[in-house]
């Protein structure tokens, strides 16, 4: 049992824990519309997105919350704009500025002089080092996102599902679009602390897909999606605590085995289907085939 | 009149796909929109459906400029542009029929889940509302679109190909079903590529190819001269038999540079 509460009588360890569990909470959430919408690429580009904001906000001394929103939001706004233009294809677009914004976050970064162990931080995450304020900020941004999430559930399902039937009936499905590319870049900005630039999008999509493989309805999948966001950071902390190893990494490995579990014996794996197939004896050529 | 276009042209990127459209679709209309693929079948029904700007032109439907009364329309896709491994059952999917009238914040009630109930019922669905939508078959997927659109309560219904790849059981019961919405008031337009289905279930008929070519009741479709504007040289004649040479896939966009030798002189013309 020591093992267990031994850590908990560190507050950086507690902190940690809340935190890395809000931020599960939220990228499982935004993370399952994202995961049915096929934009787990966004994920990646918005979180690099955010860097050029965390450097400025350093050199500003500004608070890197407000810095990463504004060019995490300031990026998606403009990836939706360009890819709605139509000259060019949306992962093109993603792909430029995703590319451009993390170049303008580097060139910030190489221009400071003195010792910038902080902002490694949010390259690859340090949710141990996460102060009281830090952790207040975060609460109040993933709640807020929570919330909208939580108003605009119904509509987000029905433009994911069938934006033309929506349209018609009279959705707004070009400012959802548009909400829920803001959505993904507060939830990064939510995440940055906690696993960093560079891992985020695992928290966003690995829990939804993972999933994916274990139900085929909606609230079901949001509800495991859920469960294992929150879940997989308490177990990453404690093995991080225990193996002194980097907690952001270990979080998102952690979430790996899951979905390689899931993925291996899960009810939709191919294995199972073929243990099916062999138990009702209906080995026929086609299952052959498909092995 | 439920549905007013005057010399409406649209098209996608810098392609006309209609050009001067004029159609006025009465109220309580029971219409079936049928013209060569590519002719503009599911463009006209976008447009209606407020899901494609119009060019240049005027749309008026249920007596309002588009937009005004969208909670009062339901449109079914064609299948093809529906992800049918979505994690989301018949009834989930019936279910989303209600939410535009539910607006922000309000949660499907008991008579949200009455009238869902009903809808699969009236589609002959009564037992199948759990079942995942992929694990459908394809009339029963056009059976739970349009208990959907039921669900909705509309005045217009918008049913992009509802009969395309149904058995003729199908077929015969989203007809009726049809039909009765038609027979109380609400304004039903349909495309589909199947002149049959169009002589048989529907009392008006739009041939379109680029514009309207004709319009009027069924009988049109046995009016040779129309189905020659329309179908061009896809039409085909056997003797003193005509066949239409019309394939079954659909698509409103297709590549550039596909030809279409039935509307070569309507090519020239630029977007408006």
């Amino acid at each position: 049992m020591n093992a267990l509460t031994d850590p908990l009588q560190f507050q950086f360890f507690v902190r940690a824990l809340a935190a890395s569990t809000m931020v599960g909470l939220v990228c499982a959430v935004v993370g399952t519309y994202m995961v049915l919408r096929g934009l787990a690429f966004m994920g990646d580009a918005l979180s690099h997105a955010a860097f050029p904001g965390v450097v400025a906000a350093y050199l500003l001394k500004g608070p890197f919350y407000l810095g990463a929103a504004i060019a995490a939001v300031g990026t998606a706004l403009a990836i939706g704009w360009i890819s709605r233009r139509g000259n060019l294809r949306g992962d093109t677009a993603i792909g430029v500025l995703f590319a451009g914004m993390f170049a303008l976050g580097i060139f910030l970064f190489s221009t400071i002089r003195n010792y910038v162990g902080d902002l490694f931080g949010f390259l690859f995450g340090e949710v141990l080092g996460i102060s009281v304020g830090d952790l207040a900020g975060l609460l109040v941004l993933g709640v807020l996102v929570l919330v909208i999430v939580g108003i605009f559930w119904k509509e987000l399902l029905y433009a994911t599902f069938d934006p033309l039937g929506a349209g018609a009936a009279g959705l707004r499905v070009v400012a959802l679009e548009y909400l829920f590319l803001v959505l993904i870049a507060l939830t990064i900005v939510v995440s940055l602390q906690a696993v960093g630039i560079i891992l985020v999008v695992a928290m966003l999509v690995t829990p939804a897909a993972t999933a994916q493989l274990l139900t085929q309805r909606f609230g079901r999948l949001m509800l495991v999606a859920t469960v294992i966001g929150m879940l997989s950071p308490v177990v990453g902390l404690y093995l991080s605590y225990w193996a002194n190893s980097a907690s952001g990494a270990t979080i998102v490995l952690v979430e790996t085995a899951v979905f390689l579990v899931a993925l291996v014996v899960g009810p939709r794996s191919g294995l199972r289907r073929l243990v099916d197939r062999r138990r009702a004896g209906a080995l026929t050529p086609r299952a052959v085939g498909e092995i | 009149m439920a549905v007013r276009l005057e010399h409406v042209s649209t098209g996608y990127g810098d392609r006309m796909a209609l050009e001067d459209v004029s159609v006025a679709l009465p109220v309580g209309s029971l219409t079936a929109v049928v013209g060569p693929n590519g002719g503009g079948k599911s463009t006209l029904l976008k447009v209606i459906a407020n899901l494609l700007p119009a060019w240049t032109g005027t749309v008026e439907v249920l007596g309002g400029p588009l937009g005004v009364h969208a909670a009062d329309i339901a449109y079914v896709p064609q299948a093809e542009s529906v992800d049918w491994a979505f994690p989301v059952s018949a009834s989930d999917v019936v279910m989303m029929g209600r939410y535009p009238r539910l607006g922000l914040l309000r949660r499907p009630g008991r008579e949200d889940r009455a009238a869902v109930a009903a809808a699969l019922a009236a589609v002959g669905m009564p037992d199948l509302g759990d079942r995942q939508i992929g694990a459908l078959s394809g009339g029963q997927r056009r059976r739970v679109f349009l208990a959907r659109a039921l669900a909705a309560d509309p005045q217009l219904y918008l049913l992009d190909e509802p009969m395309t790849g149904v058995d003729a059981i199908t077929e015969h019961d989203l007809a009726l079903i049809l039909e009765a919405e038609a027979a109380r008031g609400r304004t039903v337009v349909a495309t589909t590529h199947d002149l049959a289905a169009a002589a048989h279930h529907f009392s008006a008929i739009v041939a379109v190819n680029r514009t309207v070519v004709a319009q009027g009741d069924a009988s049109l479709i046995f009016d040779e001269d129309v189905l020659t504007r329309t179908y061009g040289g896809h039409l085909v004649f056997v003797g003193d038999r005509m066949a239409v040479l019309d394939d079954a896939h659909h698509h409103d966009q297709e590549a550039h540079g596909e030809v279409h030798h039935h509307d070569s002189d309507q090519h020239r013309h630029g977007p408006g």
